[in-house]
């Protein structure tokens, strides 16, 4: 089988979810080949182990975003019998619009793939597992942190073409740079605040764990349309992001049933709450009964001395 | 020019989702509502309209029940509606062609739709729509408005926030915006059950859907977590990082 991975990329970096890609499909047994969307990671790419070949798609479209430009540029290297991305916002937009360009179907947000080609996704937020057989040739889009990495002592052979089409969205001003606070949907651990936390300022308590932690910052529906402070971008829940960390740490939560949709599905769960009746505690593995005033201190020193070890 | 915006009606939000035997039980579905994302895609081509274009026209693709998520839009405004009625399970790429013939026959140069439905939450439909029709795809916008003759929209890219400008024809994916869908009001109740939705079959659309490349084996709860460890009080927060470390190794 012919396995088409498209990188992600962060800045001009790869983007760590690229490994996990290649692991995925190493699993399956495919000959793999990554495209690289303006040879953003490319030397990087060529390292993941179990890759065969990395070509760097160039061209003058994949100077800013457009989806649909970068999807036709992308698709006559994309014939693979199976095309895989990162199920992000950009992954799933080129692998929706090449799926379509190509005739064939597109699953989004798998867990799991198996030979077959058998799919497994949580659907309805995680409340529900779908699990479905595609025929290829067919497009998946994987979430980050489904599979391990594949190790990077690989040497893949390199080569570019020249690929462009034309771009039709302009960007009139950049209103708020990516990358200066990790992403909620990224992030391997998240530390997310509540309406409990009393008010937005109370949140560079959270950032001060999160530093420590390498975290991001999430935060509940009540807080986010209760307070402007607090961006839309960070909500984790059913009108939110829907997120998967190793580690979720609820604080001043009571966990809602569009919360929980959300981040149920993470490794494992920390709530802190005063209320000892709060639902989060009954998706949590480790739940603190405290305020957040007592238990966020506690926290930050006792991290601060564990991770000084 | 009309605007089209593309709807699907799905599980409320705040209503119960089970499983009996290995699909979702939709007779346990205690409300149906229009998708949330859909609704902020609603919310944005009434105020085009309100902004000078002609018509907006809502559509969607799916079974008998969904059509009432069509007289809904009609209550807050919407001028026409088009059900394309399908009974069946359909993968991908067959929701994006019946769509796009639908949208075709409008004639409808701005297409508006939620990023991601909030039952299946994909994502596939807009921009794979875009890519059939050719039209120009901005993905994750909150807000859409007309600047001198071209369309602005602030969405969420790879390079973070960002104001760009497009021209039609193009399609728009809807995140949450600032903007709630409004209320109707009694009159808008009133006009939208008069009004008729124009029922296409695929075949009425010159669609051959052929058979979904997609089959769903089965529908399962997420399995239990075993019960949590709780614990009273902030001294317990020492005992809970070495857990974490320990027991849990993610820190």
């Amino acid at each position: 089988m012919e396995v088409i991975v498209i990188s992600e990329s962060n800045g001009d970096l790869l983007h760590p979810v690229t490994a996990q890609l290649v692991g995925a499909s190493s699993s399956l047994g495919g000959n793999i080949t990554i495209l690289c969307p303006g040879g953003k990671g490319l030397s990087e790419a060529a390292e993941i182990s179990g890759v065969s070949k990395v070509i760097s798609v160039e061209g003058d479209c994949f100077q800013s975003y457009d989806s649909n430009a970068w999807s036709k540029a992308l698709a006559p290297h994309a014939e693979g019998d199976l095309v895989l991305t990162s199920s992000s916002s950009t992954g799933r937009e080129l692998a929706s619009s090449i799926a379509a360009i190509r005739g064939i179907p597109v699953l989004q947000d798998a867990t799991n793939i198996s030979e077959g080609i058998v799919v497994s996704r949580p659907i309805y937020s995680g409340k529900v597992i779908e699990t479905s057989s595609v025929k290829i040739p067919c497009v998946i889009t994987l979430r980050a942190n489904s599979y391990e990495a594949s190790e990077s002592s690989g040497k893949a052979e390199i080569s570019t073409v020249n690929q462009t089409a034309d771009v039709t969205i302009s960007i009139r001003k950049a209103l708020e740079r990516a990358g200066e606070k990790i992403d909620v949907s990224e992030a391997d651990i998240i530390i997310s605040g509540g309406r409990g936390m009393g008010e937005p300022s109370n949140f560079s308590n959270l950032e001060e764990v999160a530093d420590l932690l390498g975290a991001a910052v999430g935060a509940s529906r009540a807080a986010v349309d209760t307070w402007d402070e607090i961006p839309h971008s960070m909500q984790v829940g059913q009108t939110g992001k829907t997120v998967t960390p190793s580690l979720y740490i609820a604080v001043g939560i009571s966990g809602a049933i569009q919360h929980l949709a959300g981040m149920r599905t993470s490794k494992y769960i920390v709530a802190i709450n005063k209320d000892p009746e709060a639902p989060i505690f009954g998706v949590a593995d480790y739940g603190v009964v405290a305020t957040w005033e007592e238990a966020l201190p506690a926290l930050k020193n006792e991290l601060s001395a564990l991770l000084s070890n | 020019m009309g605007v089209a915006v593309l709807i699907k009606q799905v599980p409320d939000t705040t209503s119960k989702v089970s499983v009996a035997g290995d699909r979702v039980d939709e007779s346990s579905v205690s409300k149906w509502s229009i998708s949330p994302y859909d609704e902020y895609a609603l919310e944005c081509a009434m105020r085009l309209k309100e902004s000078g274009y002609s018509e907006v026209v809502a559509i969607t693709c799916g079974p008998q029940r969904s059509s009432k998520a069509l007289t809904e839009a009609a209550a807050v405004g919407a001028d026409s509606l088009i059900h394309v009625h399908v009974e069946d399970s359909l993968d991908s790429i067959q929701v994006q062609t019946l769509l796009s013939a639908a949208i075709k026959r409008t004639g409808s140069e701005i297409v508006l739709c939620g990023k991601q439905a909030a039952d299946t939450n994909s994502g596939s439909t807009g921009p794979g729509i875009a890519s059939i029709l050719d039209y120009s795809c901005v993905g994750v916008v909150s807000e859409v408005s007309v600047d001198d003759g071209v369309l602005v929209a602030t969405r969420q890219g790879p390079s973070g926030l960002e104001e760009i400008e497009v021209s039609a024809p193009c399609l728009f994916t809807f995140d949450k915006g600032e903007s709630e869908l409004r209320r109707p009001n009694v009159r808008g109740i009133m006009m939208a059950k008069k009004k008729t939705v124009e029922a296409l079959t695929p075949g009425d659309l010159g669609v051959d859907l052929g058979e979904s490349a997609v089959i769903v084996n089965s529908h399962s709860s997420p399995p239990d977590k075993p019960p949590g460890q709780k614990f009273e009080g902030v001294s317990s927060i020492a005992t809970v990082v070495q857990k974490l470390r320990d027991e849990a190794n993610v820190i």
